[in-house]
C-alpha cells in the first residue's frame, strides 16, 4: 500500500523516512473461519457469516462465521462438560503447564500475530508487535503459575472455581483482551466460551489454532465470532456462570440491567476519559511523549487514555508549543510500515463517532489543531492527531469518551485544582501525573479517583498490574493477584 | 410501682449530617413489639430525607477517607467503649446481653482491621520494567445501606462497621420493624468521635427508600441485605437494575447471613476499589 510519508520537520531539520514495510506473507488468512467450539473449527448452524476488513484499506480480508443463539448453546454445552470432566478435576500443575505452552506457542508465533492484529485492527505494527503479542503471552505466562498455588492468593484455603466465563472483548486490543480474559479464568480452573470484536476476530481464531497446538484438552476454551446479538447470546446463557466484559460504559450498564437478578458475577471494564496532569516542574520533552503516548497510542482508541490533558497554566504554552511541533512528526499511514505512529481508525463507525465528537468540540467553542503536515491515505478510515485548546469541563470533549486520536487541553494552577478537574468526570480508570517532585507525586495520586495513576509515564501494562476503573469505569480488576478474584468462588 | 413521676419519652428520629432531625415529610409510623404493644413512633423517612442523607455523606467523605486508618480504627474502638456503657438502654429495647455483647465485640473487631487492609488486601507488583508498582484499597465513597431485618442491633452493626472500616461514609436503611435500636446507636454514634455525616439513619419503609438510593447518582454502592426480608424478589431486582445507572457496587448477602459467625473480609472487600499506581525507578 503506497502511503506519502510525509517530511517532518523538527527545528529545520527534514527527516525523510523510506517504507518498512512488515510483510504480510508471515500470516496465512483463510479466505473463511468457523466458530471454534469443542476443540474443533465448526461451521455455525444457520450458516452466516461477516466479513472482517482491513482498516487501511478496506480490502476484505476473511469471511468469519456468526455464531446464533444454538451455535452459543453448543459452546457452553462444551465448555461445561469440558469443566466438569476435564478442566475442574485436572490437577492444578497440569492446568498450568497447558498455560505455560499457550505462552510459549504466542510467542513462537508472534510475528505472525502482530501482521495479522495490524491487518485487521489497524494498529501500527510496532505497537502489535512490541506491545499487543508479547504482553499476551505475559499474560498466559504469569496466570499460569497461579494455577497451583491459588490457596495462597488470599481468597481462603480451597478456592473454586465457578464454571462457565462467558467473555465478551473489544476490538482495540483483540489478542491481548483475549489473553486477559481467558488465562485468569483458566488458571482458577474455569472454562470459557469468548466472543472477539465483529471488526477484529482473526487474532483470537489464530490464537484458537495455537490453543490446538499446545493440545488444550476440547471445550476448554471456546469462541463464538458475532456482533452484538452473539454477545448478548453469551451473556444471558443459563449455562454461563460468570460474565467478563470489556467496553462501552453504555453496554456494560445494559449487561448489569439484564443480569440483575440472575445471580452470575460479574466484572466489567469500561470506558474512560483520563486526566494527564503535568506540573510546573515537569520534564517537558518527557511529559510531551508521554501526553503523545497517552493519547495517540494506538489512535486513541484506549480505555484509559491520557484524553485531558491538565496542563499547569506556567507552563501551558511551553508544553503546547512543543507538543504541536511533535506531532507534526508523527508518521500516519500504512499500520504494516515499521516507521508508522498513527494507523488506521478501525471502522467507519469509529471514524464518525470521532468526526461527530470533533464537530461539537468546534460547535462549542473549542479551537482545534491538526498538524499541516499530516496527509492521510485515500483508502481506508484515518483520523489526523488532533488537540483542542480553549476547552471547558462542560464541553462534549471533556466529558465523552472519543476514543480517538483527539486530545482535550485543560489549565490550572493549584494542585488541588488539578485534582478537582481530573475527578470531575463519571469514569475513574486511569490518570497521568507528571512532576519531579516525589512527594507530590503520590499526594497527587492518593487523590485521583482512578483504577490506575502512571507517575512520569502513561500507558504501562503488565499482567502482574491490577488494571480496573472506579465508578463508571466498571467494577472488578484484571491483572495480578486481584484478577483471580472474580473467578473463583471464595 | 405508682410513682407520682410521669416518665419522659424520647422522640425518635432520623440521624442525618451529625443531626437528629424529623422526617422533612412531617411524617411517623408506629413501632410495636413481637406481642404488638405500642413502643413509639418513627420517624417515616421521606425520599427527600434520603437524598439529603447521600449529601452529608458526600461532604463527610472527604474528610473520613484521609484521616489515618491509625486514627479510623482508634474512633471506632471508640463507639464500642460507648456501646458497652449503654447496654442497659439496648437490652431495654429487646437485644439480650449476648447480642450486645456480641455487636460491642464486632466493633472493636472491624476498629482493629481499619489498620490492616492496604496489607491484607494491596500488593506489590512485579512488573518487567523499570517500575516501582503497587496496589492499594481505597474506599470506594457513599455506601447505601439496607440494613437486616431480623438482627436489629448486631446485624446492623455487622454491616455497618465494615463500610466505615474502609473509610466509606454510609446512609443506613434501618430495620422496618425494629428500628428503636438503630435510632439509639445513632445517639451513640453521635456523642463517639465519628464526625456526622459519616453515618446516616433512616427510618422508614425500604420500598420507599431504597429505589432513591439505588438509582441516586452520587451512591458508589449498595449493600441489599435487609432488602429481601421486606421487598418481593422482583423488587429487588429493580434495585439492582437501577444501581445501573452509575455502574454502582451492588453487595447481595449469601442466602441466610448468620450474624454471629466470623464475618471474614467479604464485607470489606465489596466497598473497597484497588488503585495500583506506576513509579519509574531510575536517578
Amino acid at each position: 500500500m503506497p502511503v506519502p510519508t510525509p517530511s517532518p520537520s523538527i527545528s529545520g531539520l527534514v527527516v525523510e523516512y523510506a517504507p518498512a514495510p512488515e510483510s504480510r506473507a508471515v500470516v496465512d488468512i483463510k479466505s473463511t473461519y468457523g466458530l471454534f467450539i469443542d476443540g474443533e473449527f465448526r461451521d455455525p448452524l444457520d450458516g452466516t457469516a461477516l466479513k472482517t476488513v482491513n482498516p487501511a484499506t478496506e480490502e476484505v480480508l476473511a469471511a468469519v462465521a456468526v455464531a446464533g443463539p444454538a451455535d452459543v448453546d453448543r459452546a457452553v454445552a462444551a465448555a461445561r462438560r469440558a469443566q466438569a470432566e476435564v478442566w475442574g478435576p485436572m490437577r492444578p500443575a497440569e492446568r498450568a503447564k497447558y498455560l505455560f505452552r499457550i505462552a510459549r506457542l504466542i510467542q513462537e508465533r508472534s510475528r505472525e500475530l502482530a501482521v495479522l492484529e495490524s491487518l485487521d485492527n489497524g494498529k501500527p505494527i510496532r505497537e502489535s508487535r512490541d506491545v499487543d503479542v508479547p504482553l499476551a503471552a505475559a499474560h498466559f505466562f504469569y496466570y499460569a503459575g497461579w494455577a497451583d498455588k491459588l490457596a495462597h492468593a488470599g481468597l481462603g484455603p480451597d478456592p473454586k472455581p465457578l464454571g462457565v466465563a462467558g467473555q465478551v472483548i473489544p476490538w482495540n486490543f483483540p489478542l491481548l483482551m483475549a489473553a486477559w480474559k481467558l488465562a485468569p479464568a483458566l488458571a482458577g480452573g474455569n472454562t470459557c466460551v469468548l466472543k472477539p470484536a465483529e471488526t477484529t476476530p482473526l487474532t483470537a481464531l489464530h490464537l484458537a489454532e495455537i490453543l490446538q497446538q499446545a493440545e488444550l484438552p476440547p471445550g476448554v476454551v471456546n469462541i463464538v465470532t458475532g456482533a452484538g446479538d452473539t454477545g448478548r447470546a453469551v451473556v444471558v446463557h443459563l449455562g454461563v456462570d460468570k460474565v467478563a466484559f470489556t467496553g462501552s460504559t453504555e453496554v456494560g450498564k445494559e449487561i448489569v440491567r439484564t443480569l440483575a437478578g440472575s445471580g452470575k458475577g460479574l466484572t466489567l471494564e469500561l470506558g474512560g476519559k483520563a486526566a494527564n496532569i503535568v506540573f510546573d516542574d515537569a520534564p517537558i520533552d518527557q511529559a510531551v511523549e508521554g501526553i503523545v503516548n497517552g493519547i495517540f497510542f494506538n489512535q486513541g482508541h484506549v480505555c484509559c487514555a491520557g484524553s485531558r490533558l491538565l496542563v499547569q497554566e506556567s507552563v501551558a504554552d511551553e508544553v503546547l508549543d512543543r507538543l504541536k511541533r511533535r506531532l507534526g512528526t508523527l508518521r500516519v499511514g500504512d499500520p504494516l510500515d515499521k516507521n508508522t505512529d498513527v494507523g488506521a481508525i478501525n471502522s467507519s463507525a469509529q471514524l464518525d463517532r470521532i468526526t461527530e465528537l470533533v464537530a461539537a468540540g468546534e460547535a462549542e467553542g473549542a479551537q482545534r489543531w491538526s498538524s499541516p503536515a499530516c496527509v492521510l491515505p485515500s483508502l481506508g478510515w484515518w483520523f489526523a492527531p488532533t488537540l483542542f485548546t480553549g476547552v471547558a469541563l462542560s464541553h462534549r470533549i471533556a466529558r465523552e469518551e472519543i476514543f480517538g486520536p483527539v486530545l482535550s487541553v485543560l489549565t490550572f494552577r493549584t494542585p488541588a485544582e488539578a485534582v478537582e478537574k481530573a475527578n470531575n468526570t463519571p469514569y475513574g480508570l486511569s490518570a497521568g501525573v507528571w512532576t519531579e517532585k516525589g512527594s507530590r507525586i503520590l499526594w497527587m495520586a492518593q487523590r485521583l479517583r482512578a483504577g490506575v495513576v502512571w507517575a512520569n509515564t502513561f500507558n504501562r501494562f503488565d499482567p502482574a498490574s491490577p488494571f480496573g476503573g472506579y465508578q463508571e469505569s466498571g467494577f472488578g480488576r484484571e491483572g495480578g493477584r486481584h484478577g483471580l478474584e472474580a473467578y473463583l468462588a471464595h | 410501682m405508682p410513682t407520682d413521676r410521669l416518665e419522659v419519652r424520647k422522640t425518635y428520629k432520623l440521624y442525618i449530617g451529625g443531626a437528629f432531625p424529623r422526617s422533612e415529610s412531617g411524617r411517623s409510623y408506629p413501632v410495636t413489639d413481637s406481642g404488638g404493644k405500642f413502643l413509639a413512633h418513627a420517624a417515616l423517612a421521606s425520599r427527600k430525607d434520603a437524598r439529603d442523607a447521600v449529601v452529608a455523606a458526600r461532604r463527610a467523605f472527604a474528610g473520613w477517607s484521609t484521616i489515618t486508618a491509625y486514627n479510623r480504627g482508634q474512633v471506632l474502638y471508640r463507639v464500642a467503649e460507648l456501646l458497652e456503657g449503654r447496654r442497659d438502654q439496648f437490652v431495654a429495647l429487646g437485644s439480650t446481653g449476648d447480642v450486645v455483647s456480641a455487636a460491642v465485640d464486632r466493633w472493636v473487631w472491624y476498629a482493629g482491621w481499619c489498620d490492616k487492609i492496604a496489607q491484607v488486601l494491596g500488593s506489590s507488583n512485579a512488573v518487567a520494567g523499570p517500575y516501582f508498582d503497587f496496589s492499594v484499597p481505597e474506599p470506594t465513597g457513599v455506601v447505601a445501606v439496607i440494613a437486616p431485618q431480623e438482627s436489629p442491633l448486631l446485624g446492623f452493626v455487622s454491616v455497618l462497621a465494615p463500610v466505615l472500616a474502609t473509610g466509606c461514609t454510609a446512609v443506613v436503611v434501618a430495620s422496618e420493624a425494629q428500628p428503636l435500636a438503630a435510632v439509639a446507636l445513632s445517639e451513640v454514634l453521635a456523642t463517639s468521635d465519628v464526625p456526622g455525616g459519616v453515618v446516616n439513619v433512616l427510618t422508614g419503609r425500604v420500598a420507599e427508600l431504597a429505589p432513591v438510593l439505588a438509582a441516586h447518582m452520587d451512591v458508589n454502592a449498595i449493600d441489599l441485605t435487609g432488602a429481601f426480608a421486606v421487598a418481593d424478589p422482583a423488587s429487588v431486582v429493580e434495585l439492582q437494575r437501577a444501581a445501573a445507572d452509575n455502574v454502582k457496587r451492588v453487595f447481595l448477602p449469601g442466602p441466610t447471613p448468620d450474624w454471629e459467625a466470623d464475618p471474614g473480609l467479604t464485607r470489606i472487600r465489596a466497598f473497597v476499589e484497588t488503585k495500583t499506581v506506576w513509579h519509574p525507578v531510575g536517578l
